[in-house]
């Protein structure tokens, strides 16, 4: 046999290998997003991927630096008045969309009245009264009744929905509740609709009309420099497949790579991995308050006290404590507020207990389980395992995530097709701060899936947003949190990193909350 | 049972043995089908490895060890562990049940419709059309998309598995009791009981069923194995049986991620869903050859 | 002739009606709210009804097929809900590397599985039937994704031969084109050639046995000239026949190829459009899939006229 391959090894190299240097001289970054943009409006759809095509095609008033400072970006210069309710804001200098009309403080007020629908800081500030006024063309004022500490943080957020500005008439040409139809915007790259193949590729340009900051780039904030002249996003939907065209130089960064292939990526000298953030996500077991048998606080409890979140790190992150981070609090490790305090350590004989206490009477727990998700169905077997341990009857179901999405927004008993659990894991940056945080919220109908109710948790969150400093800000951060842990809205696991493999000859890769592709250019 | 795994030349050495007028007939059936019984004792083995799965050194297959994962095959773990430390020999043992299960319902499931549709189709001339419309229409939908569409329905599970697969393949088992029904009508004595009198479901269940079972039953094995084999790549899309039921189609898309490093958590599986599959198309050879002589015969 | 295809193409309308229907119904009692999914993971309750009602999905069923199928029967297969893009268009991007994936497979299959089941064929019971055979058998056996990586790991990271996935428009040059074809078209062909050299093989045993072949070989004709000249031209409606009906088994396969290769095919599309459930792209698409392979089965039919002279219509 061996002659064989020794004769014909080299006909078939000769005959079959090709080229992959590209004979145009243009520069192309090859990038496997972490999931596929399937809808081409990061305000209409709230998920992270549409917000990482945002930042490509638009830009923003503000934004936060790798140190997750608010600083500004397109905004050259902002105001204050005394009382703190009029705040007065100028646009940088030769700001331009990409069909080459100027960006005016028309569209800047048409994009943030439409997002503030949108997003709930965005709703924070209409409820105090945010009237956008256009004074000129580059300048415009913000009018609250009441001061707010929290401007610049919303509309400098690096979550989704993020505040960006697109022109005035794609807005209005769009329907109410509908995503744009045109995706004209001011960021540093241009979206190539004519190529674009749903389920399969996203090409972009670089601006030629966009204006970076003179400060060099910073996270989110600074000079937004293309230094390609292209760039593809692919949507390979196998992660074997493109970890292998990453390997061969077919593709220069796969995003959010799962963690059992890192120790493949790691045996190539091609291939680097970093953390795509500090930040990461905040994977979590979300519970039904509504229905039995988690309408009993201290059954919520009970399953507090049985998670061990050290099985959910080797389950879903190898075991591996650079990739996941065990935090003991409703915040995610990198919160300026984080507390552990009064977080308990698992204990299986008081979940027992309470479970005793409460007359738990074996209602099962049901737990949607999105069986295809590499990270939710390891979770939600773990979750049965520890939950079935302190005396839980649970039924792990199976399904894809598109019935996750709906079953979980079912407010029936178990029996009649409802929920008990869902785990999730939402991008930290909304499980930073009580008056952000998207897990602790508890205004009942309006909470997030599983719809916790508590006045005093909805009282402190919106004291938070007038806090003067960051002592008191710490102060109702542990308020929050001792009360939470009496209602146990939902039970944090682990704090996992959003894993990025990138080509090593590349340079300038930032680390910010959303991976972005300017400042990135090879040796 | 022992004498099926006599190996065939027993018969060839009669100084061991006193000389027999009739062979036995296991020996006899070996000789002439041997296919059959290379498959049915291939299929036999694997069928007592799946029953007997929990007398044979296995653990729980879903008890999860985070702390022993992707260990390599070892003495304590005779086929290595998985990504969540669960224990893969008992997976694939376990995942043997459950793969069996899907093909041999499936199986029975498409013959039962398969039958029921092809002999009312063959037989009354007014439903002919109609459900041949019906089964062209299902036969026109790629079974996989079909299954992938079911499977969005409803939930993740064995029965659902099943299910989709036997509504994607029956109507290929239709159309071919159709064609036998027509082909079997037109034989002078089934014409002969329809003239005498007989009433048709009489005429169905006397002349028409019994002839049509040879190739029937040889289909249905080819349904079978083809069901096992579509559980594995709707595991492999993600519409497969759910993940607290392993399959081998399950077990094999659970290791897909490491399979380069670790090629032990897809080699054990797959190795065991061909060699089912290859049991279950020899023996439906061997029965093919076995119910039609003339394909039997050497050309 | 004329008539026949006519009343054929008659015939296929109620077919197509019939899976239409199916398909509909089954999307629209299947769980799973493209809303929710739009609005995202962190979205409100609310903002999901919102989304739910500018979609239309608020609407009843009949309401809703009605308007579909009218637009269907203006030609219109509507609009993706996620891309917003016509499901034409969506369709039309993705024809070319499913139509190449697949004409190359046929391709392939043929040209391996023909000869092999002849050869078969003719010595029944023989080394080569015995081979062939268990090649067959094999081919059915292991599931394409599995045939699929070990090609990949093979001949893209270990040889560094062929590219990993993707897909290069013919436009592009045949070398590329061809390049990021031939593994997918090799993995897909596995189940293929099995199917085709199995009925190849039971179609020459069946015609072999003919008094025509048995007066060739006495008129003392060569053997490979019997078998590929005579008798594979008498065996070849079966032949004809399995291509067609595997038309379906192809798709199917091609939905998993796509997905271990990247290739940006139909199956791949209308897998994203069910896991999304973006109705009018999983109809427009299975609508397609049957229209094809209701055409692709009359041309065999008709074929048959021409392989087999006794055939008329």
């Amino acid at each position: 046999m061996k002659w064989k391959s020794r004769v014909f090894g080299p006909v078939l190299a000769a005959g079959l290998v090709f080229s992959l240097s590209p004979a145009l001289a243009e520069t192309v970054l090859r990038v496997k997003p972490s999931g596929d943009v399937k809808v081409l409006d990061p305000t209409i759809a709230a998920d992270s991927i549409a917000r990482n095509f945002g930042y490509m095609i638009y830009d923003t008033l503000f934004a936060v630096d790798e140190s997750l400072t608010v600083q500004p970006q397109m905004v050259e210069s902002w105001s204050t008045s005394e009382d703190g309710k009029l705040w007065t804001f100028t646009l940088r200098e030769g700001l331009a969309f990409s069909d080459g009309a100027p960006v005016t403080s028309a569209d800047v007020i048409a994009s943030l009245e439409r997002w503030a629908k949108a997003d709930a800081m965005g709703q924070a500030l209409s409820a105090r009264g945010a009237v956008w006024t256009q004074v000129d063309d580059r300048t415009f004022t913000l009018g609250l009744d009441r001061p707010w500490g929290l401007v610049l943080e919303a509309l400098g957020k690096p979550g989704a929905p993020v505040p960006f500005i697109l022109p005035a008439r794609v807005i209005a040409a769009a329907a109410a509740d509908q995503p744009v139809t045109d995706q004209t915007g001011s960021g540093p790259f241009v979206f190539v609709k004519e190529a674009w193949i749903p389920g399969s590729k996203l090409v972009f340009t670089k601006n030629p009309n966009y204006v970076p900051r003179a400060e060099p780039a910073s996270g989110l904030a600074g000079g937004k420099v293309a230094k390609v002249d292209r760039v593809e996003w692919l949507i390979l939907p196998d992660q074997q497949t493109a970890l292998d065209a990453l390997k061969q130089g077919e593709l220069d960064i796969a995003e959010d790579i799962p963690t059992d292939l890192i120790p493949l990526a790691q045996m190539s000298p091609d291939v680097v991995i970093s953390n795509q953030d500090e930040i990461g996500v905040a994977q979590q077991m979300r519970l039904n308050s509504l229905v039995p048998p988690f309408d009993n606080p201290k059954v919520r409890q009970a399953a507090l006290l049985a998670t061990n979140p050290q099985d959910y790190l080797d389950a879903m992150a190898s075991g591996d404590d650079s990739l996941a981070k065990i935090c003991r609090s409703f915040y995610v490790c990198s919160s300026p507020v984080y507390t552990e305090a009064g977080f308990p350590a698992p204990d299986l004989e008081q979940a027992k207990a309470l479970l005793q206490e409460a007359g738990y009477d074996g209602t099962p727990v049901v737990i949607l389980n999105a069986a295809e998700n590499a990270q939710i169905n390891p979770a939600s077997l773990v979750a049965e395992q520890q939950l079935e341990a302190v005396g839980f009857t649970v039924d792990v179901q199976a399904m894809d995530w598109a019935t996750v999405v709906t079953r979980r927004t079912s407010k029936e008993p178990v029996s009649n097709g409802g929920w008990s659990i869902f785990i999730s894991g939402p991008g930290g940056l909304d499980f930073m701060v009580p008056n952000s945080h998207l897990g602790l919220r508890s205004n009942c109908e309006g909470a997030w899936f599983g719809w916790p109710c508590d006045a005093t948790i909805e009282t402190l969150r919106e004291a938070y947003g007038e806090a003067p400093d960051l002592t008191a800000r710490q102060q109702i951060a542990e308020e929050v949190q001792a009360k939470a842990l009496e209602t146990v809205p939902y039970v944090p696991l682990i704090v996992q990193y959003q894993i990025r493999a990138a080509r090593s000859d590349l340079q300038g890769i930032l680390a910010t909350p959303a991976p972005v592709y300017w400042n990135i250019g090879r040796e | 049972m022992a004498a099926s795994s006599l190996p065939p030349q027993v018969s060839a050495a009669p100084d061991l043995f006193p000389p027999v007028k009739r062979r036995h007939p296991w020996v006899a059936l070996a000789r002439r089908h041997p296919s059959i019984v290379i498959g049915g004792g291939l299929l036999l083995v694997i069928v007592v490895m799946a029953v007997a799965a929990q007398w044979l050194g296995t653990v729980d297959p879903n008890a999860i060890a985070p702390a022993k994962r992707n260990r390599a095959p070892s003495a304590e773990f005779w086929f290595g562990t998985d990504a969540l430390g669960r224990d893969l020999y008992s997976r694939v043992l376990y995942g043997a049940q459950v793969s069996l299960m899907v093909g041999v319902a499936v199986a029975v499931c498409a013959t039962i419709l398969g039958l029921a549709t092809g002999l009312v189709a063959g037989a009354v001339r007014a439903l002919d059309a109609p459900i041949m419309r019906i089964m062209d229409g299902l036969m026109s939908i790629p079974p996989i998309l079909l299954a992938v569409a079911l499977m969005a329905l409803m939930r993740g599970s064995v029965l659902n598995v099943i299910l989709a697969i036997s509504i994607a393949e029956f109507p290929r088992m239709s159309r071919l009791v159709r064609g036998l029904v027509l082909s079997i009508r037109e034989q002078p004595y089934v014409d002969g009981a329809i003239v005498a009198g007989t009433a048709l479901p009489m005429v169905i269940w006397r002349h028409i069923l019994p002839n049509t079972l040879g190739p029937v039953i040889v289909q249905s094995t080819y349904i079978c194995s083809a069901a096992m084999i579509t559980e594995a790549a709707l595991s492999f899309i993600g519409a497969g049986t759910p993940p607290s039921v392993p399959s081998w189609g399950t077990v094999m898309s659970e290791g897909r991620a490491l399979w380069q490093i670790k090629p032990h958590m897809i080699f054990f599986p797959a190795v065991f869903l061909s060699l089912t599959v290859l049991a279950v198309n020899i023996l439906g050879d061997g029965l093919r050859d076995a119910f039609d002589p003339r394909a039997g015969k050497r050309g | 002739m004329l008539t026949f295809v006519l009343r054929r193409l008659l015939t296929t309308i109620p077919v197509m009606i019939f899976v239409a229907l199916f398909v509909f119904s089954l999307l629209y009692l299947a769980p799973g709210d493209p809303a929710a999914l739009i609005a995202g993971d962190q979205a409100t309750p609310e903002q999901i009804e919102a989304m739910r009602r500018s979609l239309g999905l608020d609407q009843p069923f009949l309401v809703r097929f009605w308007n579909w199928s009218w637009q269907v029967v203006q030609g219109d297969l509507g609009t993706s809900i996620f891309s917003n893009l016509p499901v034409t268009t969506l369709i039309a991007q993705r024809l070319e590397p499913t139509l190449s994936l697949m004409l190359l497979t046929v391709a392939l299959s043929v040209l391996i599985a023909v000869p092999m089941g002849v050869l078969a064929g003719a010595r029944q019971g023989g080394w080569i039937d015995r081979a062939v055979m268990a090649m067959a058998v094999m081919g059915f056996s292991v599931p394409v994704f599995v045939i699929g990586y070990l090609l990949a790991y093979v001949f893209s990271v270990r040889l560094n031969l062929l590219p990993v996935q993707g897909y290069t428009p013919l436009a592009e040059g045949f070398r590329p084109f061809l390049a990021n074809l031939i593994l997918p078209a090799v993995a897909l062909s596995g189940v293929y050639i099995a199917l085709i050299a199995r009925i190849t093989r039971t179609a020459m045993i069946d015609v072999l046995s003919q008094d025509y072949i048995r007066t060739a070989r006495a008129k003392g004709l060569g053997t490979m000239q019997v078998l590929f000249l005579h008798a594979l031209k008498n065996a070849a409606v079966p032949i004809v026949t399995v291509i067609g009906v595997g038309i379906a088994l192809l798709i199917g396969g091609a939905v998993v190829t796509e997905t271990v290769f990247a290739i940006p095919g139909i199956g791949r599309l209308v897998v994203d459009a069910i896991l999304r459930r973006d109705y009018p792209v999983i109809q427009g698409v299975i609508l397609m899939f049957s229209l094809t392979y209701v055409l692709i089965n009359l041309l065999i039919d008709l074929s048959y006229t021409i392989l087999d002279p006794r055939v008329r219509y």
